[in-house]
């Protein structure tokens, strides 16, 4: 959910634009990290854990733990919490490990 | 091959006031920054800083953040890579950076390692679950992007940092159904404790998490109480509902590269961790990096700042732009730096800054990876 008010800041937010995610249509705003607008969306899954599958989300969302590594057009381990959404990004839930051939 | 005089790693506040004090006596400065803007975490800060006036009391880390990134870009010294994620150090003094998707190399005379830190995790059941995130990770959705990390939190770890940040939370309109906290009594200031009591929110002193409860996020979470002696009293276990659980247990210094590079490094548990022995100009034992703020040491930003000038105007000595009110320049900022250390809250860093100097007993801990 995006935050309309606040009594201290104020969100100007760029032009809107389109992504998806698995596949289904995600609305975002330019300038902001892949994973902030999944979050604002309510997308709180970005990957699966390598070794058990396990539900992953974001941690530390400034690059540092790799807890929200996914697909991005197709490139694997791609950190969503500091790389930018684009309009048309293809973004998918990462598993395992994430393959670079396939 | 790019040179420089100085190379500055990390644009947070100290690596913003090193590059901005060794460009402004004429060094050129490049300065990389994994992020897209500089700032660091001083973007975020939505409260007002504490200190005297010099420090820059009274104004939020944002404003702060903006300066000097103003007077930076206007810079003609400096040089700027932002999404730059330094990759190694060389024995040669060169570093190589990932920058654009292309691998660049950069040879500077002098290195100044301003990284920053990275959140601690605690250990508890669940604890990879979405909705688990460390409290800095919530300032960056709600303060910067604008968005709600959840509706109720539960905030973990009741020092300065979980006090402001659930004050935030309150802020941007989100519950906080507790704040817990292990010792048994409030780390951070009383004033920040009183703004979030009076706003209803409860602090359990003497508890801890126990548990995440949810399948794919989270939903809830165990909490219990402790003993003085830590130790969970059986049959106190409660379950507090949450889509979020923060976590504010404290940062550990990222020191990768310094550790990389063959810095001698100690463990320093009064620094948050493990941190390059370093000389009061903040040098460490290789004789062209200096270390500044967070990463060699967790504390404030105010300190960091006054690091990185110091840092800055040290190494710009060294690259022979030497001016004789440089060192009367060090001379006060140290002073300053030593009268924000003063006092009983600064009791624990004096300590830690004591054995990272090398000149107490903390050698038995010291270690490098260099052959």
């Amino acid at each position: 959910m995006r935050i309309k008010e606040h009594p201290v800041l104020e969100f100007k937010r760029d032009k809107e634009i389109t992504f998806t995610y698995n596949g289904k249509k995600i609305k975002a705003y330019e300038g902001e990290t892949i994973a902030a607008s999944l979050y604002a969306s309510g997308i709180r899954v970005l990957k699966a854990s390598s070794k058990y599958e396990r539900p992953r989300g974001l941690f530390c969302a400034i690059g540092n733990c790799s807890s929200c590594h996914m697909v991005v057009d197709g490139v694997p381990n791609v950190k969503t919490c500091i790389t930018k959404v684009e309009q048309g990004m293809i973004v998918q839930e990462e598993v395992g490990k994430g393959d670079i051939i396939d | 091959m790019i040179e420089t005089d100085i190379l500055i790693i990390g644009g947070g506040p100290a690596g913003m006031t090193a590059a901005l004090k060794a460009a402004d006596n004429s060094a050129q400065v490049i300065i990389i920054e994994k992020y897209h803007q500089l700032g660091g975490q001083l973007i975020k800060q939505t409260h007002r800083f504490f200190g005297s006036k010099k420090e820059q009391a009274g104004i939020r880390g944002i404003e702060i953040a903006k300066q000097l990134t103003n007077r930076i870009k206007e810079h003609e010294n400096i040089n700027v890579y932002t999404e730059a994620t330094a990759q190694g150090y060389y024995e040669d003094g060169v570093l190589t950076v990932s920058h654009n998707n292309k691998f660049i190399k950069i040879k500077p005379k002098k290195i100044i390692v301003a990284t920053g830190a990275s959140e601690k995790m605690l250990g508890f059941e669940n604890n990879d679950l979405p909705g688990v995130y460390g409290a800095g990770a919530v300032q960056t959705l709600m303060n910067l992007y604008g968005i709600l990390p959840g509706e109720r939190v539960i905030m973990v770890g009741a020092g300065n940092i979980g006090l402001i940040v659930s004050y935030q939370l309150l802020q941007a309109g989100v519950k906080v159904a507790a704040v817990i906290e292990a010792s048994g009594k409030i780390g951070g200031y009383l004033v920040h404790a009183s703004k979030i009591r009076r706003a209803g929110v409860p602090i359990y002193t003497n508890h801890s998490i126990k548990k995440a409860i949810g399948e794919k996020s989270v939903q809830a979470a165990e909490v219990v109480k402790l003993d003085d002696n830590w130790n969970e009293i059986q049959g106190s276990e409660k379950i507090i509902k949450a889509d979020t659980i923060c976590l504010a247990v404290g940062l550990r210094p990222l020191t990768d590269l310094l550790i990389q590079a063959g810095c001698e490094m100690a463990y320093i548990p009064e620094l948050g961790g493990d941190v390059p022995i370093r000389d009061d100009n903040l040098k460490t034992t290789n004789n062209n990096i200096f270390v500044a703020g967070d990463s060699g040491g967790i504390e404030e930003a105010t300190a960091a700042m006054l690091e990185g000038e110091i840092a800055g105007l040290k190494a710009v000595s060294e690259v022979g732009h030497i001016d004789s009110n440089i060192f009367t320049e060090l001379k006060r900022l140290k002073d300053e730096l030593k009268k924000l250390r003063s006092g009983p809250e600064g009791k624990v860093i004096r300590q830690g800054i004591k054995k990272a100097r090398g000149d107490s007993n903390a050698g038995k801990n010291r270690y490098t990876h260099l052959r």
